[in-house]
């Protein structure tokens, strides 16, 4: 079950916690990866522990230009990508009446943008190959809200928007699109929480702990496999039960 | 036939994968040769990219049969 040998998939995103997780189950599970991110350091350590089947694909998703390129590179390093997790993302929070065009743009950009373009450069060859795995990591908040979180949430709600589209269009493809949405995960800036944010926290979560990132990962490996093949246009919500859609 | 028609006949075999001698000048690609509408995008992405031509959505409805599609692509083409 859930075996991807063979298979070919580009993580972006690969330098945090998340995309990092995601790429090596992803590997564990017997996929060539392709891990992007914008941190070459923390990209060519991990290309290290996985030591072989991976490739280490910088690049710069803030504009047209870069998002293209890693398109067209991953497709040829990797000859054909048959899995894409769109993982990358930046928050830029603020009060609504306070935030600047720029956090707006910027946020919208690279987090919901940057996975349109990806995708509609590796859909159309996915289709020639009658395989593909589209996966968008969203969050919990694109369908919540979240205060101070626009931004994000707007780009986290159009990923799922969009996600729907494309499944439906290119589903007689045997192409899949699914929405991974997190909840709480354990990463390095939720340590820096303090006891009485972390209580309240928990409060919210039925499971009373936070999620961690190989719980995402072991939800993307499930949704690139073979066995999620009648699986498409979904959001998986994995949160600890925080919120039940 | 000219060397457009051939490619363009190629083309259409392989991707919709129906027989060579159905794929004649006045098949319609959806009524004759079973295209989806997805199909026929396909098509016109396969067109722009054997040929070098840009077939822009407007012009991309009025391709309807394998004739259409070599017309389109010789008065286009780059010479």
């Amino acid at each position: 079950m859930f075996d991807l040998s063979g298979r070919k998939a580009l993580v972006t995103g690969a330098s945090g916690g998340i995309g990092k997780a995601i790429a090596t189950a992803l590997h564990g599970a017997g996929a060539t990866v392709g891990i992007h991110g914008t941190r070459r350091e923390a990209l060519d350590e991990l290309a290290g522990e996985l030591s072989d089947r991976v490739h280490v694909l910088p690049a710069d998703l803030s504009d047209r230009a870069g998002q293209q390129a890693l398109a067209e590179e991953a497709e040829k390093v990797l000859e054909g990508v048959d899995i894409l997790v769109n993982n990358a993302g930046i928050t830029k929070d603020g009060l609504f009446v306070r935030m600047s065009d720029e956090d707006w743009d910027q946020v919208l950009e690279i987090d919901l943008t940057a996975a349109f373009r990806l995708t509609r450069g590796l859909t159309h060859p996915m289709m020639r190959r009658r395989f593909g795995r589209i996966i968008n990591i969203t969050s919990i908040v694109g369908v919540t809200g979240n205060p101070g979180q626009a931004n994000y949430c707007a780009a986290k709600a159009g990923m799922i928007g969009f996600s729907k589209s494309l499944a439906s269009e290119i589903a007689s493809r045997s192409v899949t699109v699914n929405c991974i949405a997190p909840g709480f995960i354990a990463s390095a800036m939720t340590e820096k929480l303090n006891d009485k944010q972390r209580d309240s926290i928990m409060g919210a979560i039925p499971m009373k702990r936070m999620g961690e990132a190989s719980e995402i990962a072991s939800t993307a490996v499930f949704l690139a496999s073979n066995e999620a093949a009648y699986i498409t246009g979904q959001t998986l919500h994995v949160n600890g039960g925080m919120a039940m859609i | 036939m000219s060397e457009t028609a051939d490619k363009v006949k190629k083309i259409v075999v392989e991707h919709l994968g129906v027989e060579e001698s159905k794929v004649t000048e006045n098949a319609s690609f959806i009524d004759d040769l079973g295209a989806d509408s997805l199909d026929t995008v396909e098509l016109v992405m396969a067109f722009e990219e054997e040929f070098g031509v840009e077939i822009p959505d407007d012009a991309a409805e009025t391709i309807l049969t394998v004739g259409d599609a070599v017309n389109f692509i010789e008065k286009n083409k780059a010479s």
